[in-house]
Formats: structure tokens, sequence, C-alpha cells
């Protein structure tokens, strides 16, 4: 017999996790889409928001300066990877763009695992969502269902910025034809130094607030940054709805394989991509012309 | 392809492995060390045929080495199997089987979705080995006393421990490997693979069914990493579960692009610096853990500045130490400052140069019985959304015609071409070639019947040599779309060297057949354009702007080029040069805005007065 309150609660936790992959992909869908690069050290950046946030709580006890800190830090460290490296890449190909973002993201995860060490560290959540809250009929952390929230206007600030700022309708114009938009007058790389480091903040504000749910280690990057992965190719590639969509349901997929048994989740996952790759092979929300 | 001297580099390898035991040891390298490095090395060979070769950038062969190295291990400690050497052999099978499997998902996509996805299978690989079938793999604990190798000889019994001992049982099969891989390259596959890394849309359209090589290509590396699996499992006595790891994969990867892609040794080098930089970080300068920071900001340095590893590093400075610039010598092509009336002096000493080699007669096909149009489509229809690039187009040739297709930009010329090439479907109507219908087949089966383009845009493979190009043309005429000659010698097929010569000297390009595409001319580059789409003797040969951007010479050159090589051959001719095409064509449809305005003779085009209209928005009444 199914547990219904253990089933709601494993929902709620899907929820969780999929408004944060929701966010994660979002930061590196627009990323690729406007760049045509694709970050490998996106996990990397996750990871570093962790470390970023923890730091900056541990000086200053306030969640809310932990948060801006540790996102701010994020944007910058990813405006300079884009201006010192990155940039020489986009003539390049694909594989090697690959490649210089994979040592990229080596690099940042054994700086932090030498400064930091591997063992991990753990950040309390706020003390106004602290404890449990009563939902009725089940108990939940108040935090989690916090989180949901916050992502949420996380998400939606930035649709904001992409969908009624100047800035953001470039960056929509430089998804579908970044040439077309250099010839305007604009000058785009520029645009995409500002759309790496905004990516990059997406990836290090979910590192940051979902810091009290989980432990920080260095290496909790890459798990991430392969769900992201399956998120995006089913949510299709470029597309900051299709990243939403399947984050939440790669979000539900593991958290309600897990209750049944966690060893099949990525299992699940994987089929849940497949069949999109069989059926959609843009995926759910993507268009060809991306492809 | 590769020329050199036959089995030159199988012998240095042999001489190489042979005299490692007696040169390595005194270069500080542990007997351990070398082992593993030649079992990465074994693993990266497969590795580098699907990255190198094919440009398929996997971050996922860590499934495949660990199913290997787990089946063969399973078998050699919980079965009572004894037989190393079969169980090494099971374990390729199964890592292939698995390969086939993968790869009909994987290559689905292409590019960083290709990446993505076997990013996401390895993930799912390991923890299936973690969990659900932890009790066959052993879980985190792995599979421990995997037996070494021994051989009963009858007199003697030679077993295969550790160290140096078993050195010589690895090598033999690293041997083996490179052996097999250096067939493989040579092989009439290992060109079309080449040809897929290179332009993946143009091997399409000469006639290869890329997929199907593809998962070729995917295949030989699951094999390669299933077989070097299983030896990690026998090196070690213990068939480690980390095998299954992403960072396995990563390994691989950066071994490869450290050493240098495309060379299959580029591994075993990459390899084998990885395993010394460790050795010498953690150990010699004592930096533990940070090691790894180290080996990042090198490799990230590496892929910035050497974009071709360590191999393809030494290439290059050879090259500039022996002074073999790439400068290959230009022909004198630069006629700036000449009158028109030297440029036309020139043009006609040209047109004497222009060899008149016979064009080789279309190929027989099935259907050579056939009477009739050889190309017939009715009712033509494409949309884009709202937009109707084609509508209702009928259209009708026949066998021998010359056809000139014009029409003002966006009359819908290059769609309508395309639909007829089934580079993209049309929305209704229907195409009927030599009596068969056509009509959403792919490109490259209808290549394979005898109807080819050459493009608008060239769409050569540039990073292959003027007759490597021609030479993947004609293999796909020779070979059909898919075959697994995997150990024939490119060289031995009958007919394709003549072929290709006679080719390369019916468009005039013989003398530059060595020079890589990169370093052609524009109007060198056209010519080849048209060579690939003749190479495989179509019967119908559809010629979008052959003339574009060309020099008024080049356009005289070419005009008798398309004479030469219409003999006894239909061709449909897009251009905008009237002058030219009136000349060459015998009849010509006029399009516009998606539809057929009028057909004729080049004397009732000329004289039609919608076409003026058409053109020039009217004609002054007189």
């Amino acid at each position: 017999m199914i547990n219904w309150a253990n089933f709601i609660s494993q929902m709620f936790n899907g929820l969780v996790l999929g408004a944060l992959l929701a966010l994660i992909s979002s930061g590196l869908t627009i990323i690729y889409g406007t760049l045509g690069v694709l970050n490998l050290a996106h996990g990397a950046m996750f990871m570093l928001g962790g470390y970023a946030g923890y730091v900056a709580f541990t000086y200053t006890h306030s969640f809310i300066i932990a948060i801006i800190v540790g996102s701010l830090f994020v944007m910058v460290v990813g405006v300079l990877i884009e201006r010192v490296i990155i940039r020489h890449f986009y003539g390049r190909p694909d594989e090697d763009q690959l490649l210089v973002t994979f040592g990229i993201s080596i690099c940042l995860v054994e700086l932090v695992r030498f400064t930091f060490g591997s063992q991990s560290l753990t950040v309390p959540p706020p003390s106004i969502f602290a404890g449990i809250t009563s939902l009725g009929f089940m108990y939940y952390p108040t935090y989690r269902l916090a989180l949901v929230g916050i992502v949420a206007v996380a998400l939606l600030a930035l649709f904001l910025v992409l969908y009624r700022t100047r800035i953001g309708m470039i960056v929509r114009a430089g998804i579908e034809d970044s040439v077309m938009v250099a010839s305007l007058g604009i000058n785009v790389y520029r645009v995409f130094a500002v759309v790496f480091g905004i990516g990059a903040m997406a990836a290090g504000f979910a590192g940051i607030v979902n810091a009290p749910v989980v432990s920080l280690t260095p290496d909790m990057g890459e798990a991430i940054l392969v769900q992201t992965f399956v998120v995006v190719v089913i949510g299709g590639v470029g597309s900051f709805p299709g990243a939403i969509l399947g984050g939440l349901i790669a979000g539900e997929i593991i958290s309600i394989t897990s209750m049944i048994n966690p060893g099949y989740a990525y299992v699940m996952l994987f089929a849940a991509m497949t069949l999109v790759l069989v059926l959609r092979p843009h995926g759910l929300l993507g268009t060809q012309s991306r492809a | 392809m590769i020329k050199q001297r036959p089995f030159l580099v199988e012998t240095l390898t042999a001489i190489g492995l042979i005299l490692a035991p007696f040169i390595l040891p005194y270069l500080g390298f542990a007997p351990n060390t070398v082992n593993r490095i030649l079992v990465w090395g074994l693993f990266g060979v497969g590795f580098d045929i699907l990255f190198g070769f094919t440009g398929l950038l996997s971050f996922g062969q860590s499934a495949l080495y660990g199913t290997g190295g787990f089946v063969a291990a399973y078998l050699l400690t919980r079965t009572g199997f004894h037989h190393v050497v079969s169980a090494l052999f099971i374990g390729m099978i199964a890592a292939a089987v698995v390969g086939y499997l993968v790869g009909l998902v994987a290559l689905r996509r292409t590019g960083i979705y290709f990446a993505m996805i076997t990013v996401a299978i390895a993930e799912v690989f390991f923890f299936v080995e973690f969990n659900p079938l932890a009790d066959w793999t052993g879980g985190e604990n792995g599979l421990p006393g995997v037996p070494s190798p021994s051989f009963d000889l009858g007199f003697t019994t030679v077993h295969f421990t550790n160290g140096w001992s078993l050195y010589g049982f690895l090598a033999f099969w690293y041997f083996i490997g490179i052996v097999i891989a250096l067939r493989i390259i040579r092989s009439p596959v290992g060109a079309v693979l080449r040809a897929i890394r290179d332009n993946p849309l143009r091997a399409t359209a000469v006639g290869h069914n890329i997929h199907g090589y593809k998962l070729t290509a995917f295949v030989i590396a699951a094999a390669y990493a299933g077989f070097a699996g299983g030896l990690l499992g026998i090196m070690q006595a213990f068939m480690p579960p980390d095998a299954f790891m992403f960072d396995t994969s990563a390994q691989l990867v950066m071994q490869t692009a450290i050493g240098g892609t495309g060379t299959l040794f580029g591994p075993l080098l990459g390899a084998a610096v990885w395993l010394s930089l460790q050795d010498f970080l953690q150990a010699t300068l004592g930096l533990g853990a940070a090691w790894k920071l180290v080996l990042g900001i090198v490799f990230v340095l590496l892929v910035c500045f050497l974009r071709h590893g360590i191999i393809g590093g030494l290439v290059d400075l050879y090259a500039l130490a022996t002074g073999k610039n790439k400068q290959v010598e230009e022909p004198v092509e630069e006629t700036t400052g000449l009158t028109a009336e030297e440029e036309q002096k020139i043009a006609e000493a040209q047109i004497a140069k222009v060899p008149t080699v016979a064009p080789l007669p279309p190929r027989h096909r099935d259907s050579d019985g056939y009477k009739g149009p050889i190309l017939q489509a009715t009712g033509l229809t494409k949309r884009y959304g709202g937009l109707v690039a084609n509508s209702d187009i009928n259209f009708s040739v026949n066998h021998g015609e010359l056809r000139g297709i014009i029409g003002p930009n966006g009359a819908g010329k290059s769609t309508f071409f395309k639909m007829l090439t089934c580079e993209v479907p049309p929305t209704s109507g229907k195409i009927v070639f030599e009596g068969n219908d056509i009509t959403g087949m792919t490109v490259t089966d209808v290549c394979q019947l005898g109807l080819t383009k050459s493009y608008q845009v060239n769409q050569l493979f540039s990073q292959l040599t003027v007759r490597d190009n021609v030479v993947i043309a004609v293999l796909a005429e020779l070979r059909g779309k898919f075959r697994l000659d995997m150990f024939r010698n490119i060289e031995s097929i009958p007919g394709l060297t003549e072929q290709v010569d006679h080719t390369l000297a019916m468009v005039n390009l013989t003398p530059r057949a060595d020079t890589p595409v990169a370093s052609l001319a524009y109007g060198e580059k056209r010519r080849l354009e048209i060579g690939l789409a003749l190479a495989n003797s179509p019967s119908l040969l559809l010629l979008d702007e052959p003339l574009a951007g060309m020099s008024p010479r080049e356009r005289v050159e070419t005009v008798k080029l398309l004479k030469s090589i219409s003999q006894g051959r239909t061709m449909i001719i897009i251009d905008h040069d009237m002058d030219s095409l009136f000349e060459l064509v015998e009849r010509v449809t006029v399009l516009q805005e998606g539809r057929v305005l009028v057909e004729g003779t080049p004397e009732e085009i000329k004289g039609n007065p919608t076409v003026q209209e058409a053109y020039l928005g009217g004609v002054l009444e007189q």
C-alpha cells in the first residue's frame, strides 16, 4: 500500500528539486542559446554559489546577505571566465568549447577542495523558516516550503529580465540569430558576457538557497549538471519555458521513483529522456531551428 | 588517404612495445604505471576512432568500459569460468551490444546533445551498477579476485602475474588493437568516418548512410572500451566499481585531448603524461590532493593554446623546423589591372587549356529500361508556416535534356531544388524520378538512385585534400550507402582510382589533387563542388547557381565544363547569369513567387513580356 502522506511529501520534495533544476537549467539554456557554448562548468557554478554563500553566512550570520553576496560573487566569476577564456572559443569547434569548460569545471572544483577540504559543510536555514510546518495531514520542513517560493521568485525575476527588459529582448533575439543582432549595431560580445554572468548567477543562486537543505561538498555540482542535461534535453535547448517544464518533470520523476527504489531514479529519468528523444527529438518545447 | 610504407606504423609500434621494458625503467616508470598506461591507451584507441576520426565527443565511455570489465570479471570470479581470454572477448561483445543500444539513443542527436545524452547514460549505468545490480557486481565493493592469465603450452605453463610479466600480455593486446584500428582507418569505412567529422551534410548528400557509420564508430569504440575494461580487472586482480564513474570518462577525454586526437596514439601519450604527472605532483612535489588542480590548470592552458594536443604540437614544430610551411604555392590567378579585352584573351587561352576529357557516362542503373520523362514533379508545394515558398509546381524534364531555371531572388528556386533532391520534404505533391516515386525518400537514397546536386554555397570536406573529397563521393557509388568493409584497403577497390582521376580531370583539378581544400582558390572550390556532384556518375545532375561569385574568366571556363559534362546526361541548372545560361540550355523554366510563370526555349523566354515584367517591372512601350 502506498503511504499517502509519504507520497505527498515526496511530491513536495520533487517540487523543490524540480524548481531548483528549472532555475539551474534556465541558466544553462540561455547561455547555450545565446553564446552557442554548452557550459560544462555550470555544475561547478552551482557548487561555487553554495560555498560563497557559506563564507558570507559565516562572517555575517545573515542569510539575506549570504544570498546577495554569493549570487554576485558567482556572477563576477562567470563574467571573468567569459572575458578571459570563453570568448576566445566562439570561433572554435563545439568539442573545444566542451573541453575547455570541462577543464574550468575541474579547476573550480579542485580549487574549492583545496581551500575548504573534502568534508561536507552545512548552512543552517534562516531563523524565520526554521522548524517544521503542519499541513494538516502531515508535517513538512518549513524551509523546503519556503524554498519553492524563493526559487519561484527567482524564476519570475529571470522571466522579467528576459521578457520585459531591453537586455532580455537582445538575449532572446540573440538566441534566434546572434549574427543578425550583431549587424543591427548591438555589441553582442558585451551582451555575451552579461548573459554568461546571469546564467552563472542563476546556478549560483540555486546553490546558495539549496545549501540549508543539503550539505556542501566540492563534488556536488556533478550530479546536478547531469540532471540539468536531462532537463534541457527534455525541455528543449534554448527554451526558457522548456527548462521550467523539464525541471519540474525531472524533479518529480527523481523524487517519486526514489520513494519506491532510489536505485531506479536515474533509470526512470533516462527512460523519460529517451521517450522524449524518440517522440520529440527537439525537446518538449524546443524548436528545430536551434538544433 | 594515409599514404606511407605498408606496415611502417605497425612495425614501429611493435619495436616500441618490445623495447619499452628495457628503456622505461630508466625514465622512472614503474611497471604497474606502464601497464595502466597501456590499458588507458587501448581504451583510447577506440575512443579516438569515435572522437578524433568521426568527431563524436562522448562523455559516456565509462558505461562501456565498466560493462566489459564487469562481465569479464563476473565470469572469472563467480561462475567458475577460467579461460581468461575468452572472458575478455565475451566482455568485449557485451560492451559492443550495449554500445549498439546506447548508440541508437544517443545518436538521435549530434553535437552538444550527443555529449549531454552520453553523460546521462553513463550516470544511469553507474547507479544501476551500484544498486539494482549490486548482487552481481558487488556494488561498491567491486569484484575482487580476478585471476591473471596463464597458458598451458604442454611442456610449460606461461603465467602472466603482474609487473613486467603482465606487461607482455597487455602489450600484445595493445598491439593487436592498434593493428585493427589502423586497418579500420585505412579502410573505406575510415574514409567515410573522416568525411562525417568534416561535413556530415555533404557526406549524406553524396550517398552515405552516415547514421549507420556513426553507429559503427560507436560500437567499435564500445568494443575497445569493453576489452580494456576486462584488462583493467585482470591487471588489478580486482574489478573496481569506479570504472563506471563519470571521472573515468572524463579522464579518457582529457588524456585523448592532451595527447592529440585523430592519431590513435594520442590517448597512450596522454595517459603517460597524465599518470606520470600525477606521480610527480603527488609524490615528488608532495602536493597531495592538490595535484588535480594543477592538472586542471594545465589542461585548460593546453586546450587554449595547443589545439591538437602534444602530437599535434610536435607535428607543427617539425613542420616549422624543416621549413615545410603549409603555404602551398597558389596558381597565379590575379588578373587585376587588365582591360576587358585582355581578360577576354586570357579567357580564350584558358579555354584552350581545359583538357577535353570525355565525361563518364551515367551509371547503368536498374531503371534503364524506363522510357518517359526522367523527372516529373506534380503539384509540388512547400509551406514554411504562413510563407508559401513553392506553390503547385508541375515540372517535367526529359532524358538528355538541359534545362535552365531562372527567376528573381526569392522566387523559390533553391527550395524547389531541395525538394527534388529530398533535402526538404514537400508539404504536398509528388516527385517521380525515372519512374520511381521518390517523394519522402532520404537525400542519401536519392543520390544512390542517380540524382545529385551541386550546392549554391560550397559544401566541401574542407579538411581533406581535393582527391580525398572526390574519393568520398566515388566510394558512395562503388560501395552503396552502407557497407562494413572495415578491413579492406581502400586502394583495393576496383575502379576507384580510375573514377577519381577521371572526375578530377573532368573538373580540371588534377594538378591540385593533393592540395587541402582549405587552400584552394574560390573558382577551384566551385569546380570541386561540381565534381563532388558529378563523381558518382548521376543520370540527373542539379546545379544550384554554379556560376555564382565567379570572375568572367572562370565563368567561361565553367560553362565550357558544364557543356562537356552534359553529354549523355540530364542537367537542370539554376543561375542568374542569363547570357551563360541561355547559351547552355535547351529549355528554360521561369519561377516567380513560388509558381511556374512560363516555360520555353531561350528565344521564347527572352521575348516574353511577362518575364520581362517579372524581372524589370515592365518594359517601356515604345
